[in-house]
């Protein structure tokens, strides 16, 4: 069984890129699609690492990255944020909310994969 | 980038799904009119996000070029910094159809419209070029200074490294650092333990290591920058490269940025993102439905084997009846609840094909609202029941119609402010868009408070016409409903909006194909109501079973208007062969199915059998047959995929005993009928 990742983004496609990209290079995958279902799936589940996009109707990147963090099983997961401009702004954002690192969109799954290989 | 089949795949999720995030854009930015609260920005500006988001990613350069400018307008009225004006509405607007055009050229692989796109572009940086007054001024960086620093490739690197306590708490571990840093080069390091507390005072999740690095090859700096991106904010990182001292850089790196915003990486100006407010707000749930795409062939051929499982439980139900009763009362109960397991099944199956209306209804707001601008009338456009669900098909077909009937309702019933000020009723017309269900039907009407049909006019002009004779008295009812006879249009001036007075004749039609039926009705000065009643699904049908001779057919129930025993003096020869049924004052053609499809029925003349009293197109026959038999849902099985198209047939079924009876199709009938019969008695009929 690979390393399990949860990917969290409100766009179908985005998700499907990013589950096809990883789960050809052998890791598990569960999505979500926005904050609020990935804090209520990861409250009864662990993962390796979490990948979550900025913008999301009903809970944002940021704030989901803040509550996992709250959560014991989450405190040393790695968890990267997907923004679109490489804003230091939202960066700084994701950090002071407990985020690992971050990739900058728009990423090609080469992209994709060298930066998670760099968490997990 | 180039795309890979599999990425070809993702990319027609991406299509269909910038589509629905113009949707909620144009929906949204239609009703931000006056009021711009934050939260319907923000959705607006999420939407243009992802589309711009997913656009780069898979390559298409432009539409995310395009559609950055407009996410920038966007984020500017999001941030209170950019006034939400009807002409930044207007442009955002515009550039949505621009958008979809775009997506829709990209997926077809067909030039852009290079013009349309430089125009809107034009517009937009018009907008964004009258600069607020607090706009962020772009800053000198740090960031030049690396860059310029970039190209000097030093013998190697000294890091001094001191993290902040809780640097593994963020999964930034110094060992996978250190593991990338091992692949630049010779790689050394020297840690610092000094800072370690007794145990006691240990804390074994925060990190009080400190190390000193050395690094040496030909490394380029933004490379080691790449190493220790992730880790800035709050730790010490110094990098000065060996063996060139005067070029030595420190960098206190990762100040918090609030405390001194120069020394961070600033972003230029337009792709300044700030953060959401601290509480997000939550989103309204609207046009979420947590729903999932599902091809609709797929679903086509569930539906056809739940109805293939339908007519074998039929079957075997009909095989119990003809078996000694006392033993196989337990076989009846087994096959009645099968019957109602089957019938569940295929609710719930059908249910898969419904969608809410308001798929129909969303494009609305934006018609009325082009619409009432160019005829400079003011409206308000209500929409109930967009929840309201219906198969897929229908919704799709009957999209057009409604656009046409609520044009005519902008354009012919509605009148001008003045007008509507003269008559003493509020300036602002309303028109409602309503859907709801009755019994196995979903009922679509449009109303609207305008100046309602001219009765007088309608009529003298039916007349000119030859529609109705000149000393036929008519109901208020049945003139209203004569704007649906082809040909028929009462406008003074012709628009570009609502055409020529071919229209409401055709709408009718696309109705009456679809299985439904059409009515208006209207009081003068005080607006008109177009009711529209269509049947749920396409694929089943309430049918009534009828028998000519040996041959079962079907008749719509929705169709039926009334059965009834025939009496010898109410039926009249016209012209020697039409014969003609006077049903209370109207006098109805009659249809002998068995002459229509070549049966031998039981009895040929028409008081030995019954007539079945059927309408469409706002025109009633009757269809004599010999008897009725049992109403039933049956299961709609084309006849042009497994056999023909034959005229005055709009399918089959196949029926529990596993005979196969054909369903009338009533409109086509009843246009034979006023062909072949007297065309004047059909129009008569009306």
């Amino acid at each position: 069984m690979g390393k399990k990742i949860l990917a969290v983004d409100d766009s179908a496609s985005m998700r499907q890129m990013v589950l096809f990209t990883l789960q050809g290079a052998g890791y598990e995958v569960v999505q979500a699609c926005d904050g609020v279902e990935a804090l209520d799936w990861a409250r009864s589940s662990a993962v390796d690492l979490v990948l979550t996009d900025v913008h999301m109707p009903r809970m944002d990147g940021i704030t989901l990255v803040r509550e996992l963090r709250g959560l014991e099983g989450y405190k040393f997961v790695p968890m990267l944020i997907l923004t679109t401009e490489s804003s230091q702004e939202k960066k700084m954002d994701g950090k002071r909310a407990g985020a690992t690192g971050w990739i900058v969109k728009p990423f090609n799954p080469p992209q994709l994969l060298a930066t998670v290989a760099r968490v997990i | 980038m180039t795309i890979d089949p599999d990425m070809a795949e993702i990319a027609k999720v991406f299509f269909q799904e910038s589509r629905e995030g113009l949707d909620v854009m144009e929906s949204g930015l239609l009703s931000l009119g006056a009021t711009a609260d934050g939260e319907s920005i923000n959705t607006i500006f999420r939407a243009a996000h992802s589309i711009k988001g997913g656009s780069a990613t898979f390559g298409f350069g432009e539409v995310a070029a395009f559609t950055h400018g407009v996410e920038t307008l966007l984020d500017e009225m999001r941030n209170g910094v950019r006034p939400v004006t009807a002409e930044a509405i207007q442009t955002l607007l515009q550039s949505c159809d621009c958008l979809r055009e775009m997506i829709a050229a990209t997926e077809a692989e067909q030039p852009l419209d290079q013009d349309r796109i430089a125009t809107l572009n034009g517009d937009l940086k018009n907008i964004l070029g009258e600069r607020p007054h607090d706009a962020p001024v772009p800053v000198p960086t740090a960031a030049a200074s690396i860059e310029a620093a970039a190209n000097t490739e030093a013998a190697g690197w000294r890091i001094a490294f001191a993290p902040v306590a809780d640097l593994l708490r963020l999964r930034n571990e110094p060992t996978r650092m250190f593991a990338e840093l091992r692949r630049l080069g010779a790689f050394v390091a020297r840690a610092d333990v000094s800072r370690i507390p007794p145990l006691d005072a240990l804390d074994p999740e925060s990190c009080y290591l400190s190390w000193d690095i050395e690094i040496t090859g030909q490394i380029p700096r933004p490379k080691l920058d790449e190493v220790f991106d992730w880790v800035d904010s709050g730790c010490r990182l110094e990098i000065s490269s060996i063996g060139n001292s005067a070029a030595v850089e420190s960098e206190q790196a990762g100040p918090p940025p609030e405390a001194q915003p120069g020394a961070t990486q600033a972003a230029p100006p337009s792709q300044v993102e700030r953060a959401p407010p601290a509480s997000a707000p939550v989103q309204k749930a609207s046009g979420d439905s947590g729903s999932i795409r599902v091809a609709t062939e797929k679903l086509d051929n569930i539906i056809n084997l739940v109805g293939e499982l339908l007519i074998t439980q039929s079957m075997l139900s009909g095989f119990a009846d003809g078996i000694d009763p006392n033993e196989l009362d337990r076989l009846r109960q087994g096959l009645s609840q099968l019957a109602r397991n089957t019938r569940e099944l295929q609710e719930s199956v059908m249910q898969i094909r419904m969608l809410p209306i308001s798929f129909a209804f969303n494009r609305f707001p934006r018609i009325v609202h082009d619409l009432s601008r160019k005829l400079s009338k003011k409206v308000e456009l209500k929409l109930t029941g967009e929840g309201t669900e219906l198969d897929k098909t229908v919704l799709e077909k009957i999209s057009d119609p409604l656009v046409h009937l609520v044009r005519n309702a902008l354009d012919h019933g509605l009148e001008t402010p003045e007008q509507r000020t003269a008559a003493g009723k509020p300036e602002t017309g309303t028109i409602e868009l309503g859907a709801f269900h009755e019994g196995g039907n979903i009922i679509i009407e449009v109303r609207d408070d305008g100046a309602g049909l001219n009765k007088a006019k309608i009529l003298r002009k039916a007349r000119e016409r030859g529609l109705v004779p000149m000393d036929q008295d008519l109901t208020d009812e049945q003139i209203d409903n004569l704007i649906f006879m082809p040909g028929f249009s009462t406008a003074d001036q012709i628009s570009d909006v609502s055409g020529r007075g071919v229209g409401m004749d055709v709408v009718r039609r696309n109705i009456n194909d679809l299985g439904g039926h059409v009515q208006i009705s209207s009081k003068e000065g005080r607006g008109s109501t177009i009711r529209i009643r269509l049947p749920l699904t396409l694929a089943i049908l309430d049918g009534q079973l009828v028998r000519v001779g040996k041959e079962v057919y079907i008749i719509s129930l929705l169709a039926i208007v009334e059965t009834i025993q025939v009496e010898r003096e109410r039926v009249n020869t016209l012209a020697g062969r039409t014969e003609v049924f006077r049903l209370r004052e109207e006098y109805l053609p009659v249809v002998k199915l068995c002459d229509q499809f070549g049966v031998e029925p039981d009895s040929r003349s028409a008081e030995d059998g019954l007539l079945v009293v059927v309408e469409a197109d706002g025109k009633r026959v009757g269809v004599l047959v010999d008897d009725l038999l049992a109403q039933q849902q049956v299961v709609i099985k084309s006849l042009e995929s497994n056999f023909k198209s034959v005229s005055g047939i709009a399918g089959a079924t196949i029926l529990g005993d596993g005979t196969v009876a054909l369903i009338i199709d009533v409109p086509d009938l009843i246009r034979s009928a006023a062909k072949s019969g007297s065309g004047a008695v059909a129009a008569h009929a009306a």
